[in-house]
C-alpha cells in the first residue's frame, strides 16, 4: 500500500515523460522561475530548513554543504553532479534520468543559482547508455528553449550543463575521485581537507551533489521546506549527530523478492514493510535470511533486525554502516552467506583504486581468504583474521583516504558477527562450492 | 608540467582521422583545460576503432597538449578501455555479476554464454562479433540478471534472449 502520493516518481512511466513539452505541461520549470526571483541565500535557507540530506550515500545535509563555499568568491564555482551510481543494488538515479530528466535538470539549475555557479557537469557512468541519450536530448531542448545558455529568461543568469561520461569505475562515485576523473586523471580520491567546497574541480570551489538530491531540490522550491519536512523521521534524541531524516526517498528493492523495483516512500520505512507490503514477500515461500540496507557497503541486517527503520539513523543501530543509497537487497534462507560475502569481497577487491595500501591489500586478501574458505581449505581462525583485516581498513580506523575501504570491510564484519555459526559450520564441513563461472572470472584476472 | 612537443613521425600511419580529431576538439570548449578531455577523447577513439592503440594515445596526447604517458596513465586505470592487443568485437556484452544478479543466476548466465560462444570472460569470439565481459553492478537490479549489450541494458536475461538481442543488433 503506498503511504504517500509519489512526487519524485510521479511522472515515471507516463507517455513521453522525458520531454520538455510534457514536463512544462505538468508545471515544470515553475520552481526554477520562482528560484530566479529568490536570492541565493533564500534558496539555501529553504533547502537547509527542509532538512534535505544528500541521497548519494553519506547523507550530508545539502544546504549546509552549500554554505561551505567561500563567500564573495570571484568564480568560477562548479556544481558537479554525481551520476556514477554504481553501488551494488542501486538503480534509482537511472530511473529518474531515463524517465524524468527535466526534474533533475531543474534542480541543477536552481542549485546553480543558489551557489552562484555558471557551469555544471553531470558525471554519468558509461554503462547508462539510455540515461546519456535522454539527458543529452533534454539538455539540447533546454538550450533551444532559452532555459540554458546566456542570460536565461532575461535575468542575466548564465548557465551551461555538460554531460561527462565515466569509464566503469566504482571509485568515481567518491566525490574527489569523481573530480580527479573529470579532470582527465585516474580516479584517485584526494586527501581532505581541502574539501571540494574550498578547492575542488579544476582547483575551484565545487559542490558535488547526487541526482536524486537534485530532484528533491526542485520539489522543495515548488512545495516549500515545510512540505518536505512533513515526511520522515525527526532527529534521534539519543544520537546528537543525527540531523533527522526528512522527505521522500527512492528505495531500490532487489534480490530474492517477488516485486523488485524502485519505491518512493517517506524515509523511515522498515525492511519488513518494504519486503511484505511493497515487495510482495520472498519467492517460493522462503524466509528472509539477511537484508542489505543500502548497498553492499552498508553491511547486513539479519532476519531479526527487519523492524529497524531505514532512515539515516536506523541501520547504524543494527551495526550497519548507514542508510547508504537505500538499496535494499533481500537474501533468502536457501542462500549461503559465505557465497554472498564472497560476492561482496570480490566486488571491492575489483573496485579498490589501489591508492591506499590497507584497502588495496585488505580487499584483495579478504577475497582470497573467502575463496580459500569456499574451496574447502578454510580454518576457523580465518574468521578472526577476516574481522581483523576488515576492522583495520578505512577512514574510521584512519588508515585510508576515502570511505570505499570502510564499505569493503563492513559487510565482512557484519556477516561474520551475525552469521558466525553458519561460517563455522561451513568451514568444518570442508565443502568446495566454487562454481565454474567463478573460476572462469578468476582466470580472467 | 611541460607539454609534449609535436614530433614528426612519418614512419607511422596516423590512427585518428581528421573527423575523429574534430570530434575531440569539439569537446574543448566545455572545459577550462584540455586535460579534462582525456576521457571524452578515449571514448571517441575506442568507439570508432574498437581499441586505443599506442599510436592513438600519442595522437590524443598531441591534441590535448599532454605527454603520451599521462594519457596512458589515465587510460590504463579504467578497465573500460582496450589496448590494441585486446580490441573489442563488433558488440560488447557485459553480464552483471554483482549481488542482486548473482542471487538470480547472473554468474551461471555468464558461464552459459562462455560455453555457447567458446570464449572466456574478457575475450572476443573468433569471428570478431562479440566481446564477452563480466560487469560489476550495471544498475538494473530490478531486472536481475541483467546484461548490457553495447549501450543498452536488458533485464531478466537468459542465454537465448541475449542471442536474440544480438541478432537484431
Amino acid at each position: 500500500m503506498p503511504k504517500c502520493e509519489p512526487v519524485l516518481l510521479a511522472r515515471v512511466g507516463k507517455p513521453d515523460s522525458a520531454s520538455l513539452a510534457t514536463y512544462q505541461r505538468d508545471g515544470g520549470y515553475e520552481a526554477f522561475k520562482k528560484a530566479l526571483k529568490m536570492s541565493p541565500e533564500e534558496i539555501i535557507n529553504e533547502v537547509k530548513t527542509s532538512g534535505l540530506r544528500g541521497r548519494g550515500g553519506a547523507g550530508f545535509p545539502t544546504g549546509l554543504k552549500w554554505t561551505f563555499l567561500p563567500k564573495n568568491h570571484a568564480g568560477p564555482i562548479y556544481l558537479a553532479i554525481n551520476g556514477d551510481e554504481s553501488e551494488p543494488g542501486t538503480f534509482n538515479n537511472r530511473i529518474l534520468m531515463e524517465e524524468d530528466p527535466h526534474q533533475i535538470l531543474e534542480g541543477i539549475m536552481i542549485s546553480c543559482h543558489a551557489i552562484k555557479s555558471n557551469t555544471s557537469y553531470i558525471y554519468l557512468r558509461v554503462e547508462y547508455g539510455k540515461s546519456y541519450r535522454v539527458l543529452k536530448q533534454a539538455i539540447e531542448e533546454l538550450y533551444a528553449a532559452g532555459l540554458l545558455g546566456k542570460n536565461i529568461l532575461g535575468t542575466g543568469f548564465d548557465l551551461d550543463i555538460y554531460l561527462h561520461r565515466g569509464a566503469a569505475a566504482y571509485i568515481c562515485g567518491e566525490e574527489t575521485g569523481l573530480i580527479e576523473s573529470l579532470e582527465g586523471k585516474r580516479a584517485w580520491p584526494r586527501i581532505k581537507p581541502p574539501f571540494p567546497a574550498i578547492e575542488g574541480l579544476f582547483r575551484k570551489p565545487t559542490i558535488v551533489n547526487n541526482i536524486e538530491t537534485m530532484a528533491c531540490v526542485t520539489h522543495i522550491i515548488n512545495r516549500g521546506a515545510d512540505w518536505f519536512k512533513s515526511m520522515g523521521v525527526p532527529p534521534d534524541p539519543n544520537n546528537p549527530r543525527d540531523a533527522g531524516s526528512y522527505g521522500p526517498k527512492l528505495y531500490c528493492l532487489s534480490g530474492h523478492i517477488n516485486k523488485p523495483g524502485c519505491y518512493e516512500i517517506p524515509l523511515g520505512v522498515t525492511s519488513r514493510e518494504l519486503i511484505e507490503e511493497y515487495g510482495g514477500g520472498v519467492p517460493n515461500g522462503r524466509k528472509v535470511k539477511a537484508v542489505v540496507p543500502g548497498g553492499i557497503s552498508m553491511g547486513f541486517m539479519s532476519a531479526d533486525e527487519l523492524d529497524i527503520p531505514l532512515d539515516f539513523n536506523g541501520p547504524g543501530k543494527a551495526g550497519c554502516l548507514g542508510l547508504g543509497t537505500a538499496a535494499v537487497v533481500v537474501v533468502d534462507d536457501a542462500t549461503s552467506m559465505v557465497d554472498v560475502l564472497f560476492n561482496c569481497a570480490r566486488f571491492f577487491a575489483h573496485e579498490s583504486c589501489g591508492q591506499c595500501t590497507p584497502c588495496r591489500e585488505g580487499t584483495a586478501w579478504m577475497q582470497k581468504i573467502l575463496w580459500r574458505i569456499r574451496s574447502g581449505q578454510g580454518e576457523l581462525r580465518d574468521l578472526d583474521l577476516l574481522t581483523e583485516v576488515a576492522g583495520s581498513m578505512g577512514i574510521i580506523p584512519g588508515t585510508t583516504i576515502c570511505g570505499l575501504s570502510d564499505g569493503a570491510g563492513w559487510p565482512v564484519k557484519n556477516a561474520i558477527q551475525k552469521f558466525r555459526p553458519e561460517f563455522e559450520e561451513f568451514i568444518k564441513s570442508g565443502k568446495k562450492v566454487i562454481r565454474h563461472a567463478e573460476e572462469l572470472m578468476a582466470a580472467a584476472h | 608540467m611541460q607539454a609534449a612537443k609535436p614530433v614528426e613521425r612519418r614512419d607511422v600511419m596516423a590512427v585518428l582521422s581528421e573527423e575523429l580529431k574534430e570530434k575531440i576538439r569539439a569537446e574543448f570548449p566545455k572545459y577550462p583545460n584540455k586535460r579534462a578531455v582525456t576521457l571524452p577523447a578515449l571514448h571517441i577513439v575506442q568507439d570508432a576503432t574498437r581499441s586505443v592503440s599506442l599510436e592513438a594515445i600519442r595522437e590524443i596526447a598531441e591534441l590535448l597538449e599532454l605527454h603520451p604517458a599521462e594519457v596512458h596513465d589515465t587510460m590504463s586505470f579504467y578497465g573500460y578501455f582496450r589496448d590494441e592487443k585486446h580490441p573489442l568485437g563488433k558488440h560488447r556484452v557485459w553480464v552483471c555479476r554483482s549481488i542482486s544478479c548473482m542471487l538470480r543466476g547472473g554468474e551461471d548466465l555468464l558461464a552459459d554464454l562462455c560455453e555457447k560462444w567458446n570464449v572466456k570472460p574478457g575475450e572476443t569470439t573468433e569471428d570478431g562479433k562479440i566481446t564477452l565481459e563480466f560487469g560489476e553492478c550495471l544498475g538494473v537490479c530490478e531486472g536481475a540478471p541483467c546484461v548490457l549489450v553495447d549501450e543498452d541494458c536488458h533485464p531478466c536475461m537468459t542465454a537465448q534472449k541475449v542471442d536474440e538481442i544480438l541478432k537484431k543488433s
